[in-house]
């Protein structure tokens, strides 16, 4: 061969070297990115994956939260919550609410007295089309301090290694006063009768700019009267729902808003450290709830309390949960909303 | 459509440069987004809607403006089936520019989620909310994605062999910057 026609088929074939070479680092970092080369990243998928009970997840449910009752009402903002963000959910007025009360256990089918710990999912929308929302639950602190170690937590849980839950609470001492609130905390036969907190702090922002870090709570106007476990359990698995349904048809039920707001130095990052007593609180409006459906085919069936979707006036903070949340409530949401078929819409005596 | 031209006009390569950038990246944050539970997810889908839907606004701009300036015909000794591969895969491009952005979109609004771009500054919900159509959507959104990344390693490909094995002035159409043409 001359000497010419061999030189430009090595230039050639060094020319498809570099085309394969560019292509498959493209490919590659396509790959990295999306962490299919780190099977160690904790993804979405997998904190959903671990919150299945063991017989496997309850299909066309709520991933967790799984047990829960729709409501609507209205949110009646008092004005004062204006001076610490510009939401128009804080001018006064009546909004419109959608939610859900429910109990946190990944099981639809789990006795009420199951559950230590209850939720509430909230919509408030106003009708310039801002939308907030906010999941919120029963403890006045969360189990522990960061998304991995909820992850941690799942994984011990559900371990059948003995020893798995000694080393987790060993290595999470934050665990401890959950556990001190869920023995000590007294029980309530009423939804009506819960306070819901939002746990995970937000950022408030004022007309002028300025921002504010605060957690906020729902507390019920009912007062609580006190239940053991036993005694609960004994008015039946499914006791709370048909209560809740009774009682608003009876006459709404309220709760409070109530804003606190952050010092300089409050741990805001941390959901499992409550702040001290004495922060500044307002109370920014009035819960109204009115109307109590099933599920099945309620208004909040197919509705994603995800806590990252606020008003213009509310930014996420320092706090890592909301993120995480909002991640693993679509991954939930994706599954659930693809799995109709498996939950029937006109069950548990819904109207069609 | 094809003009005796050599290279795509100033506004189209200058499209085509820009909206690869975008585009790259959109599927880059969207693969990254999903598959995180750091604060990132969320500064990374703030990016995501508002530049998704500047993708949308762009790839209707494009469309407009190559049916105005045609393109450069491709060369006469490429092979049919090569020629025809080519066509194929800009049209599919300009199908995907335009049909991702609208899936996202619409099942954003099938799951009535608020489509915010920026702060007070939101997307109207073009689907009521339904589940079965949120799957459809998501389903589609999640392939096409995949689909598109895979053409684009083709495209990218394609126009490397063009540049540096044919070297037949194909590349240098498209070239962002005027190329001696090598031959
Ligand atoms: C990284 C930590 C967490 C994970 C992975 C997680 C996971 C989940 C999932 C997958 C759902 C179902 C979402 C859906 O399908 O719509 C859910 C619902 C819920 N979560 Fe969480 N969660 C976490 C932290 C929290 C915290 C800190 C709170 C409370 C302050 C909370 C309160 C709730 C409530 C109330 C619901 C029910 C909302 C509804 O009615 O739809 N979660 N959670
Ligand atoms: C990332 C996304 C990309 C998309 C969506 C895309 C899309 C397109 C489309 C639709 C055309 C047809 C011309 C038009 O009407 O605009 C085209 C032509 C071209 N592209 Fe890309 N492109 C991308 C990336 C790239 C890259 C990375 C390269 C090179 C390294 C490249 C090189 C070229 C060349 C050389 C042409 C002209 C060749 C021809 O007419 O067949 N493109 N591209
Ligand atoms: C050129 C345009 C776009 C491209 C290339 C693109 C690409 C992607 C990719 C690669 C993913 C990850 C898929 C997966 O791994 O499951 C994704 C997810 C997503 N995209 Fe896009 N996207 C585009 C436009 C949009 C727009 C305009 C919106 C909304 C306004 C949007 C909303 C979303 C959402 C919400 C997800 C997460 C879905 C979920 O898992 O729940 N996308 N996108």
């Amino acid at each position: 061969m001359p000497q010419s026609i061999l030189s430009e088929m090595r230039a050639k074939i060094g020319s498809l070297i570099v085309i394969a070479v560019i292509v498959g680092a493209s490919a590659a970092a396509f790959a990295y990115t999306a962490g299919w080369l780190t099977p160690g990243r904790l993804t979405p998928v997998k904190v959903v994956d671990a919150l299945a009970p063991p017989g496997g997840p309850a299909l066309g449910h709520r991933r967790n939260h799984a047990k829960g009752i729709c409501f609507t009402g209205a949110f009646q903002s008092n004005g004062a919550g204006a001076s610490l963000s510009t939401a128009t959910a804080f001018a006064a007025g009546h909004y419109p609410v959608i939610g859900r009360f429910n109990l946190a256990i990944a099981s639809p089918d789990a006795a009420d007295v199951t559950a230590r710990v209850r939720g509430m999912g909230l919509q408030i929308a106003t009708p310039n089309g801002q939308v907030w929302r906010s999941a919120m639950i029963t403890a006045p602190i969360f189990p522990v301090s960061t998304p991995q170690d909820f992850y941690d937590l799942l994984r011990a849980s559900g371990s059948k290694d003995p020893n798995a839950m000694k080393t987790f609470v060993a290595a999470n001492p934050e665990f401890g006063n959950f556990v001190q609130w869920a023995t000590t905390a007294p029980w309530t036969s009423s939804y009506a009768e819960d306070r819901f907190n939002s746990l995970d702090s937000f950022i408030f922002v004022d007309g002028s700019g300025q921002h504010q870090v605060v957690r906020w709570s729902l507390i019920p106007i009912a007062s609580l009267v006190p239940i053991s476990p036993g005694d609960l359990a004994k008015r039946g698995p499914n006791y709370l729902e048909s209560e809740i349904a009774d009682r608003v048809g009876k006459a709404p039920q309220s709760w409070t808003l109530a804003v606190t707001v952050a010092n300089a130095g409050d741990q805001t990052d941390d959901p499992s450290k409550a702040w001290p007593a004495d922060r500044r609180t307002i109370a920014v409006g009035t819960l109204v709830v009115q109307q109590v459906e099933p599920e099945a085919n309620g208004p909040c069936r197919d509705i994603n309390f995800d806590p990252t979707v606020l008003p213009a006036g509310m930014m996420t903070s320092n706090d890592p949960f909301p993120a995480a949340r909002s991640a693993a409530y679509a991954v939930s949401y994706d599954r659930r909303t693809a799995e109709a078929a498996d939950y029937p819409r006109t069950a548990t005596g819904g109207t069609p | 459509m094809t003009v005796a031209r050599q290279r795509f006009t100033v506004l189209q390569r200058a499209l085509h440069w820009l909206m690869a950038v975008c585009i790259l990246a959109m599927l880059f944050i969207g693969v990254g987004m999903v598959s995180t539970l750091t604060p990132k997810y969320l500064t990374l889908v703030q990016i995501h809607k508002p530049l998704g839907i500047a993708i949308l606004v762009l790839a209707l701009i494009r469309l407009g403006v190559r049916l105005r300036d045609g393109a450069p015909a491709l060369p006469s000794d490429l092979p049919e089936p090569m020629k025809l591969a080519a066509h194929l895969s800009h049209y599919i491009f300009y199908a995907l520019m335009i049909v991702m952005p609208l899936l996202g979109w619409a099942m954003l609004s099938a799951a009535s989620y608020p489509v915010v771009l920026f702060g007070s500054w939101h997307l109207p919900s073009i689907l009521p909310l339904n589940d079965g159509l949120h799957t459809l959507l998501w389903n589609a959104h999640h392939y096409l994605a995949f689909v598109f990344f895979a053409l684009i390693l083709l495209h990218l490909a394609a126009a490397l062999f063009h540049a540096l094995v044919r070297r037949d002035g194909v590349f240098a159409t498209m070239a962002p910057i005027s190329m001696r043409k090598v031959k």
